[in-house]
């Protein structure tokens, strides 16, 4: 998986440093019934499980640190304040940013993504300009810019790919033009896994002088993500989809552009002076986070990352590829199912279907046997259309699965055929 | 038949059934079972939009009482449908308005009640209250 591949880093050891049955210990959900069946959590791709590691700091947090970040001169105020810059700290190293004022903490991906379309296209979108995404995004990386389009009489441009769910980039190249002022691609399809060529996709950009943001929501949980590597201008995600709390999120933007552009949200804490008659704005990374911050989610979702990198990040996006063969070798060989996303390079994500079988059937007959899987459209109405299907079945895979959760999930999908068939 | 006795009967017929499993397979023979509906009233008209299967649901209204055909593309949301038709279909407005609906949670498909399921199941309910409403101030007109 390039994803990890070429960022690989030596001193990332490829084994676990911890064995699979600590590793499940410290998820306390994962021992969780399911109408008396042991759970098989196969939703990961909507939101991941938390550690107790990250569930023991945010139960401290408030035990003994709760009080409002930046504001006051106390005791309580100055600690969180320095755990909540700490763990924008390890947001920047986890991503490798070069500096910390580029890590600006958002509500989640969404709220990122809403926030660089409104402000990026306040200052730089006009009439008839042009905006590229790509045919495979989720609903939050197209509504904005559809939004924004509409906003300012622009066009909304977008990368075709193939059945097998790869990124055509001869198209691309050909839609790279004068008017185009930002590409916005999926780093990895949350319906297809496919794991896009974002470095490629920014090196095209950059050379007609256009920026690009890279929508993480799908990438982020499953191996070494490096933006200064990418070279993106924007790199988007949640918390809650790397183990980490919800409720937050990241936006990385390039110091130079962050600069440029106006704030989205005026409030506290964003404001350097504030008179009725003018207001001067604070510098980055506050200038983007006004109001009172979610300073416990901020610091929850580091906790998260420090989880991850303890761990081992190439080993844990290891562990994953080989739960993916696993489950794409035992789906492949259920009669009648067909497997969508077939690129050679994806995250653990495996959406199918079976025959005529209706998703929702499938859905609610795994979930009768503890086995949680997604059906539906996941938000992305567009895919769903490219494979004219009104939906499918989505099993996104973690670390913490093990072989016989992936076992568990192909017996139960014959089981389900057997019984709708 | 009255609605309640139906529902009875419905609660009735669960019981035996040790687990989930059990269940669904029982929904699954019901949706089978569903009698084929005129393709004809596959019209958007009919369409209940459900976020994951789609219903369509018909009414007609003959001598006093409404008869309920319905169709869906999900096996389950058709044994569904199959057991709401049971209880409503062949009854009066007045009756269908004035009915208290117990069996769905009785038979261990409240699940189904959630609005966020998106079956259709609160849906295709509050249809079928509104066409009994409306054939009810026609028939008052």
């Amino acid at each position: 998986m390039c994803l990890v591949r070429h960022t690989m880093q030596l001193n990332d050891i490829m084994k676990l440093s911890k064995s699979i049955e600590e590793i499940r210990s410290d998820f306390p959900i994962l021992s969780t019934k399911a109408y008396g069946k042991p759970l098989v959590y196969l939703d990961n791709g909507a939101t991941t499980q938390k550690p107790e590691q990250v569930i023991r700091v945010i139960n401290e947090l408030y035990r003994t640190t709760n009080a409002n970040v930046h504001r006051g001169v106390h005791y309580l105020s100055d600690r969180v304040s320095e755990r909540y810059e700490a763990a924008r700290e390890t947001v920047r190293a986890f991503i490798n940013a070069q500096k910390k004022e580029e890590i600006i903490f958002t509500a989640g991906t969404t709220a990122s993504i809403n926030a660089v379309a409104f402000s990026f296209g306040e200052r730089f979108v006009g009439k008839d300009d042009e905006i590229i995404i790509s045919g495979m995004e989720h609903h939050a990386n197209i509504v904005p810019w559809q939004m924004l389009c509409q906003r300012k009489s622009a066009r909304l441009k977008v990368i075709p790919f193939s059945d097998d769910g790869i990124l055509d980039l001869e198209s691309f190249r050909g839609m790279l033009t004068g008017r185009t002022r930002i590409v916005a691609v999926a780093h990895a399809s949350n319906v297809l896994g496919t794991v896009n060529p974002v470095r490629e996709i920014v090196r095209e950009a950059h050379s007609h002088g256009i920026p690009v943001l890279v929508d993480g929501a799908q990438a982020i949980q499953h191996g070494i993500v490096d933006v200064t590597d990418i070279g993106c201008d924007f790199y988007v995600f949640s918390g809650h989809k790397v183990y980490g709390p919800n409720g937050i999120g990241v936006l990385y933007g390039k110091e130079e552009l962050l600069n440029e552009m106006p704030p989205y949200q005026g409030g506290g804490d964003m404001v350097a002076s504030v008179t009725f008659e003018k207001t001067t704005y604070n510098d980055l990374p506050f200038r983007f986070e006004a109001g009172t911050t979610n300073f416990t989610g901020a610091i929850g979702m580091a906790a998260a990352l420090d989880y991850l990198s303890a761990l081992g990040r190439q080993a844990v996006a290891e562990r994953e590829q080989a739960l993916l063969a696993r489950a794409t070798a035992g789906l492949s060989s259920v009669g009648g199912l067909r497997i969508y996303g077939t690129a050679p390079d994806k995250v653990s994500v495996i959406s199918f279907l079976i025959g005529g079988l209706h998703p929702y059937d499938t859905g609610m007959i795994l979930d009768k046997m503890g086995i949680a899987v997604r059906t539906g459209t996941h938000c992305a109405q567009p895919l769903m259309e490219r494979y004219g299907i009104t939906g499918n079945i989505r099993a996104s895979i973690a670390f913490y699965n093990t072989d016989e959760e992936i076992d568990a999930l192909v017996s139960g999908v014959r089981k389900t055929v057997e019984m709708l068939a | 038949m009255t609605l309640n006795k139906i529902q009875d009967q419905i609660i009735e017929e669960f019981a035996v059934f040790s687990d989930w499993m059990e269940r669904y397979e029982y929904l699954i023979e019901l949706g089978r079972s569903l009698p084929p509906f005129d393709e004809t009233h596959k019209t958007p008209e009919y369409l209940i939009e459900g976020c994951q299967s789609r219903v369509w649901l018909y009414p007609a209204y003959e001598d006093g009482v409404i008869t309920f055909t319905a169709e869906s593309d999900a096996l389950i949301t058709r044994g569904i449908v199959a057991l709401l038709i049971r209880v409503f279909s062949g009854h009066t407005p007045d009756e269908i308005l004035g009915a208290d609906i117990y069996f769905i949670e009785k038979i261990g498909l409240r699940e189904n009640l959630s609005p966020t399921r998106s079956n259709g199941l609160l849906a295709m309910m509050k249809q079928m209250r509104l066409y009994a409403l409306a054939y009810k101030s026609k028939q008052e007109r």
